[in-house]
């Protein structure tokens, strides 16, 4: 215990969260991580957009940046690379990362710049009280999806790698050990690394779905994954309709920061002044 | 030894930028700014800079404050559609006091507009495109030289007030190309913003309540503080309390408005006996200083007075200025912004005329010389 409590800001504590909610776990999970691998307080840092899991960061004891919402990669892809030495994490929630802030996602993926990424996905706009979000399953309520879910989610991991993620890992709030062993494999690995991570808000989520509190919905989170390697080895029928748990691609590649550093060694110079011209300007263009 | 190069507006923007220390760009292309980040991407990595061609403009803005907590001199620049997709993140650099300096070139808008046509249309988006109150400071090159000058002197203000700085230049100042003598190096002052000594005991948002700047530690040094977008306080971690709310926003303004005099620079023709004073900036100062001297030949008291800042605007030098004013005319490529200001300004002492263009033409000079001349009579 000790060894984790000293990454928290102790005297900011109690959060904000409420009782059963899931991202205290996850938060855990990213703590015990970090202690395992015994990084060094000052220079890990740790960025978030808006929302209930955005608010994580503001307990933790590094360098922390609560940025606007969706907006936490595009932050952070500034800090990594100026200071690619830093080691730096993104916490974002399911609607700060897939709706508002899908786009900065994909880029960064794209990009493989070494960033650790862990969504808090509890399938709903919890903050702003419960309306549905790109990661609510079709059919189910929120506060703007009062007849059901007219729409479809994203798989975010296959999402990921699609985009270029070259570590991808999903991970529950039920399963809290092996969470901890997928932000340690995401966080060891150079590139864009991204864990989700199935959480439960039983205040909004659980409530109007009437699933019920913190522990029936991490039993519904329990019931809606089978892990990927018995997943390769159960009837079909067993894994159908169910989400993989585990680590789901890995493969290194070449990470942005490091090919910039190349270009750097390439071309740097003593500033002898200003030589460019422009080229193309009075091009037309839109 | 000062050189004389030929080049545009764009371009000096560039090296004014490299001379005051940039160390990270981060862009998305638009006419008629693409110049800037094209020749960003050339001369950075040689001096070990960096830069990133982000995924839209909140993305590049989002990465050069992130650039800049770590300590490094970070900019972006842009045209209307791009400025108005950093609004949001603007008015998180005033919120937490990350220096930022963001060139917007302007282009006919709104929307699309007219790409490659200049304009003055973000005058007053410059001023309060994001919402809440938020301190900002605005600048306006007149020509090529004060492209270079003036984004100097952005990336020195925003290191000694903590605030984003625009520079507010437009198509025609952006890619007309003049001769400019460009100083030494070493004697161009640049200013650093004040960091802390050493860790121990670090608040990061502490300072004088009347307008006072906190020292700014970099990310990565073993301060460990906290950044964020909610009302704070002195310790940087986010607060609900009215009075604490109340404190912060109070000295965000009073960093601008006690500093106005210092941060104030604009330059003046003709105006000690002026009856017809000329309010412009940018490419139409141009049109009108030319008008102006025509109206002087003529024998009408025409004066100018040409604004080199914008935000904070000069009160106290235009209330001075237009004292035996008998009309204070105002051209600029709008339907009326910066005529605003210098309504409030002016108020009762004279009549202000607005002369708006917004046909994506430059002024001609004779258009504002038969104002001053309406104006006389
Ligand atoms: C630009 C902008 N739009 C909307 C909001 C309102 N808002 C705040 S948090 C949030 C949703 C957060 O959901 P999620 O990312 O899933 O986080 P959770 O609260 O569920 O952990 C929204 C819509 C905002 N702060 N900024
Ligand atoms: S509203 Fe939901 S997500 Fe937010 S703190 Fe409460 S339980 Fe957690
Ligand atoms: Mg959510």
């Amino acid at each position: 215990m000790s060894d984790i409590l000293k990454y928290f800001r102790q005297d900011r504590l109690p959060h904000i969260w409420c009782p059963g909610c899931g991202h205290g776990t996850v938060t855990g999970a990213l703590v015990r991580a970090i202690a395992r691998l015994k990084l060094d307080k000052n220079k890990v840092c740790v960025v978030s957009g808006i929302g209930c899991s955005s608010r994580a960061p503001g307990y933790l004891d590094f360098d922390t940046l609560h940025t606007a919402h969706g907006r936490a990669l595009a932050f952070a892809t500034g800090i990594k690379l100026a200071r690619p030495d830093l080691k730096v994490i993104v916490m974002t929630g399911d609607g700060d990362c897939t709706a508002i802030g899908g786009n900065h996602f994909i880029h960064a993926a794209r990009r493989n710049i070494d960033i650790t990424t862990i969504v808090m996905n509890n399938n709903i706009y919890g903050m702003t009280s419960g309306q549905y979000s790109p990661m609510t399953p079709k059919g189910f309520l929120g506060t703007t999806a009062p007849y059901g879910n007219p729409e479809r989610t994203f798989d975010l991991c296959k999402l990921a790698e699609a985009a270029g993620a070259t570590y991808v890992a999903r991970g529950t709030s039920f399963h809290a050990q092996m969470l901890i062993d997928l932000i340690e494999q995401a966080l060891t690995h150079r590139g864009f690394s991204v864990v989700e991570a199935l959480t439960q808000c039983p205040t909004y989520f659980g409530r109007k779905n009437k699933v019920g509190g913190a522990v029936e919905l991490l039993e519904w989170i329990k019931e809606r994954t089978v892990n990927a390697k018995a997943a390769a080895v159960l009837p079909p029928e067993k894994v159908a309709g169910k989400l993989l748990i585990g680590e789901l691609h890995k493969n290194p590649q070449p990470e942005f920061c490091d090919e910039y550093d190349k270009i750097i060694a390439q071309v740097q110079r003593k500033f002898e002044g200003f030589r460019g011209g422009v080229r193309g300007c009075e091009q037309n263009s839109d | 030894m000062p050189s004389a190069k030929l080049m545009q507006g764009n371009e000096a923007c560039t090296i004014g930028a490299l001379v005051a220390g940039l160390e990270f760009y981060a862009g998305y292309p638009i006419t008629p700014s693409t110049e800037i980040a094209e020749l960003c991407s050339e001369e950075l990595p040689k001096v070990g800079g960096k830069f990133v061609q982000m995924e839209d403009e909140i993305g590049s803005i989002a990465a050069i404050i992130g650039a800049s907590l770590t300590g490094k001199k970070s900019m972006t620049a842009t045209s209307g559609p791009g400025f108005s997709l950093m609004q949001e993140s603007l008015g998180y650099a005033s919120e937490t006091e990350v220096p930022v300096v963001i060139i917007n070139v302007q282009r006919m808008g709104p929307s699309t507009g007219m790409p490659t046509s200049p304009a003055q249309g973000d005058v007053m988006q410059a001023r309060w495109g994001t919402h809440g109150d938020h301190p900002v400071i605005a600048l306006a090159p007149g020509n090529v030289k004060e492209c270079f000058d003036l984004t100097v002197r952005a990336f020195n203000l925003a290191e000694e007030y903590r605030v984003p700085v625009i520079v507010l230049t437009d198509e025609v100042i952006g890619h007309m190309r003049e001769k400019v003598l460009l100083p030494d190096w070493e004697d161009v002052k640049v200013v650093d913003r004040a960091r802390p000594t050493a860790p121990g005991g670090y608040r990061p948002y502490e300072a004088d309540l009347d307008g006072g700047v906190p020292l700014m530690a970099p990310f990565g040094q073993g301060y460990r503080w906290h950044v964020t977008g909610l009302f704070h306080d002195e310790t940087g971690f986010p607060s609900g309390k009215a009075d604490v709310a109340d404190r912060l926003l109070r000295r965000l303004d009073r960093k601008i408005t006690k500093n106005e005099k210092v941060i104030r620079d604009y330059v003046t023709e003709s105006v000690e006996d002026c009856e017809i004073l000329v309010v412009s900036f940018g490419s139409s100062a141009m049109s009108a200083l030319s008008a102006v001297r025509r109206a002087r030949r003529e024998g009408v008291k025409a004066g100018m007075l040409r604004l080199k800042t914008i935000w904070p605007f000069p009160d106290e030098v235009l209330k001075d200025l237009s004292r035996n004013a008998k009309a204070v005319l105002v051209p600029e490529m709008n339907l009326g912004q910066l005529a605003y200001e210098v309504e409030r300004t002016v108020g009762c002492r004279a009549p202000v005329v607005r002369i708006g263009k917004v046909n994506g033409d430059l002024f001609r000079p004779d258009e504002i010389h038969d104002k001053i001349m309406e104006a006389a009579k």
